[in-house]
């Protein structure tokens, strides 16, 4: 399963930071997402993208969690190279994600 | 218990004109907040302030007004904006101008002034920059210093009796959370009401974020006439319980899962949001549906505000340009690669340019892949298209790596076209802390 069947998303940004949320359509599904959406498999999953931390926040009443990733968005959106310099696709990708139920 | 409608008619600088009209005429609003301001656009603004004393405020500052002023006139909503950019005196006294052209009278515009902290640098050469190893001092080119100030102004500003408040910089939320603070009487130190407060703003800063923007995907998450989208308005009352809704009759989609999206977007750390009001906490936030396109919003509180205040800091950081030619028909991704290729090796045989960027649109330039792995099963694109991006000091240099890309044409892989070319100087934004205390709030006040 992808995690875009499961969740939804969007992407945010502050500087060279750059915040995907991850939010369970069906909150049943949260502890599941939780237990493979980690900080380390986001981390990996953009390793190509982002070059610093990758810390998760929990957010269990809305069944959503919040990655923080520095050192995202190729030094700052006023800066970048990037065509997409805020990184707002970048949470569409996330979306293929695998997710083994 | 009293309870106030507020909507949001813009959520940055070239958001569209008309929502604010829908909004004014059928959303029975008691204020209408417009946010217009993004990181670099005031030193941008402060550039042509620097050219033009009477420039300097948000390009469609006349464009919105014009739409504006009559109908919020008419209907007896106040207006509070930041379009007032790096110039809010100039912007009060455009505003003052266009009410006189529009017959209006008996209406009092009122600026806030104080965020532009640039003639103080000095005291602040030894702090550290936020976002990098640095200091202030080391930044060159520094065109202008912002702090992001809270509600308190825009407070004193209603309580003077205004109908339209402008200020220059100050944190988005704080245009929502001012007119709440204001009808309400809440004390600055209610952390958890300024919370409460903090989070509407922060649900309604993004104007159609909340209500159906940026959120539909056909068939998964579908969005009614994305075309005719309702910007939000929130009903708040008294005990900061809150609805957000949009006028009826309007696209769009107001629901437990377009406010989710908006409730986590550049949060970072939901328990700690920090603004110049307070430090609001979001973790606790849950929705509720009541009714059709109307969601319940309860959960936040916040604590005590701290002593600092985050200052923006615009730059000249030299020069980026960008160019793009397309390939299309059979063959077009090894065309493209090799034209890539070929870039690349001009790049680094006559360039001693560090900061460049070249990928394909419509293969790799949102997401790194490499150009060994090709497509899936071999599928062959439609068409694809270059694009380098590069950065110097030296404008020449990218006029010239731009020049590159164009001589393909004649020069490049076989059969490429559709030539476009960006340079532009880049303005770029840091940022440090000062003591709140250094922030001297002034008012300028047109009557008409």
């Amino acid at each position: 399963m992808k995690l875009y069947e499961l969740a939804h998303s969007r992407t945010g940004d502050k500087g060279d930071i750059s915040d995907i949320s991850v939010i369970a359509y069906d909150i049943k599904n949260y502890d599941l997402l939780k237990e493979k959406v980690t900080a380390e498999a986001v981390k990996e999953f953009f390793k190509d993208v982002v070059h610093g931390d990758v810390i998760r926040y929990e957010m269990p009443c809305v069944g959503a969690l919040n990655f923080v990733m520095h050192e995202a968005l190729g030094g700052g959106v006023t800066r970048s190279l990037n065509l997409d310099a805020h990184g707002k696709c970048l949470c569409s990708y996330l979306g293929e994600m695998e997710i083994d139920r | 218990m009293k309870t106030i409608r507020i909507g949001s008619g813009a959520g940055f600088g070239n958001d569209r004109i008309n929502p604010s009209a829908v909004l004014l005429e059928k959303g029975n609003l008691d204020f209408l907040c417009l946010e217009c301001l993004a990181e670099r656009t005031i030193a941008i603004a402060q550039q042509l302030k620097n050219l033009n004393p009477n420039e300097g405020y948000n390009k469609y500052l006349v464009d919105r007004m014009q739409k504006i002023l009559p109908l919020a006139y008419k209907n007896h909503v106040k207006v509070i904006t930041n379009m007032g950019a790096a110039n809010v005196g100039a912007a009060v006294r455009k505003v003052a101008e266009l009410a006189k052209q529009e017959g209006i009278t008996g209406i009092k515009i009122v600026g806030v002034e104080g965020d532009n902290v640039s003639d103080k640098l000095e005291n602040y050469k030894d702090a550290d920059v936020i976002e990098k190893d640095m200091k202030l001092k080391d930044i060159k080119g520094v065109i202008a210093a912002n702090a992001y100030i809270g509600c308190q102004p825009i407070v004193e500003a209603l309580n003077s009796g205004a109908d339209i408040v402008i200020t220059g910089r100050c944190s988005d939320p704080a245009l929502f959370l001012g007119p709440l603070v204001y009808s309400f009487n809440w004390s600055m130190d209610d952390y958890d009401m300024i919370g409460k407060g903090t989070l509407v703003g922060h649900l309604m800063e993004c104007s159609c974020q909340v209500s159906g923007g940026n959120f539909c995907i056909p068939g998964l998450k579908d969005v009614e006439c994305l075309w005719n989208i309702g910007y939000p308005y929130a009903d708040v009352s008294e005990d900061g319980t809150a609805y957000i809704s949009k006028v009826e009759g309007t696209g769009g989609r107001v629901d437990v899962q377009t406010c989710t999206e908006q409730l986590m977007y550049e949060i970072h750390d939901p328990a700690r949001y920090i603004t110049p009001d307070c430090v609001a906490d979001f973790s606790a936030v849950h929705f509720e549906e009541a009714g059709k396109d109307r969601v319940k919003v309860m959960g936040a509180t916040g604590k005590k505000k701290t002593d600092t205040l985050k200052v923006s800091v615009g730059y000249k950081d030299g020069y980026m340009g960008t160019a793009g030619l397309s390939f299309g028909g059979p063959k077009c991704y090894e065309r493209t690669v090799l034209a890539a290729e070929t870039l690349e090796r001009i790049i680094q045989r006559d360039y001693k340019l560090k900061e460049y960027k070249i990928d394909i649109i419509g293969y790799n330039s949102l997401f790194p892949r490499d150009y060994s792995i090709g497509f899936p099963n071999g599928a062959e694109p439609l068409e694809l298209r270059l694009r380098v991006a590069a950065k110097s000091d030296n404008r020449e240099t990218i006029e010239l790596i731009a020049n590159e890309v164009d001589t393909f044409t004649i020069g490049g892989p076989a059969n490429c076209g559709g030539l476009e070319r960006n340079v532009k100087e880049l303005v770029s934004v840091l940022s440090i802390l000062i003591p709140r205390d250094d922030i001297h709030i002034s008012y300028v006040t047109e009557e008409v």
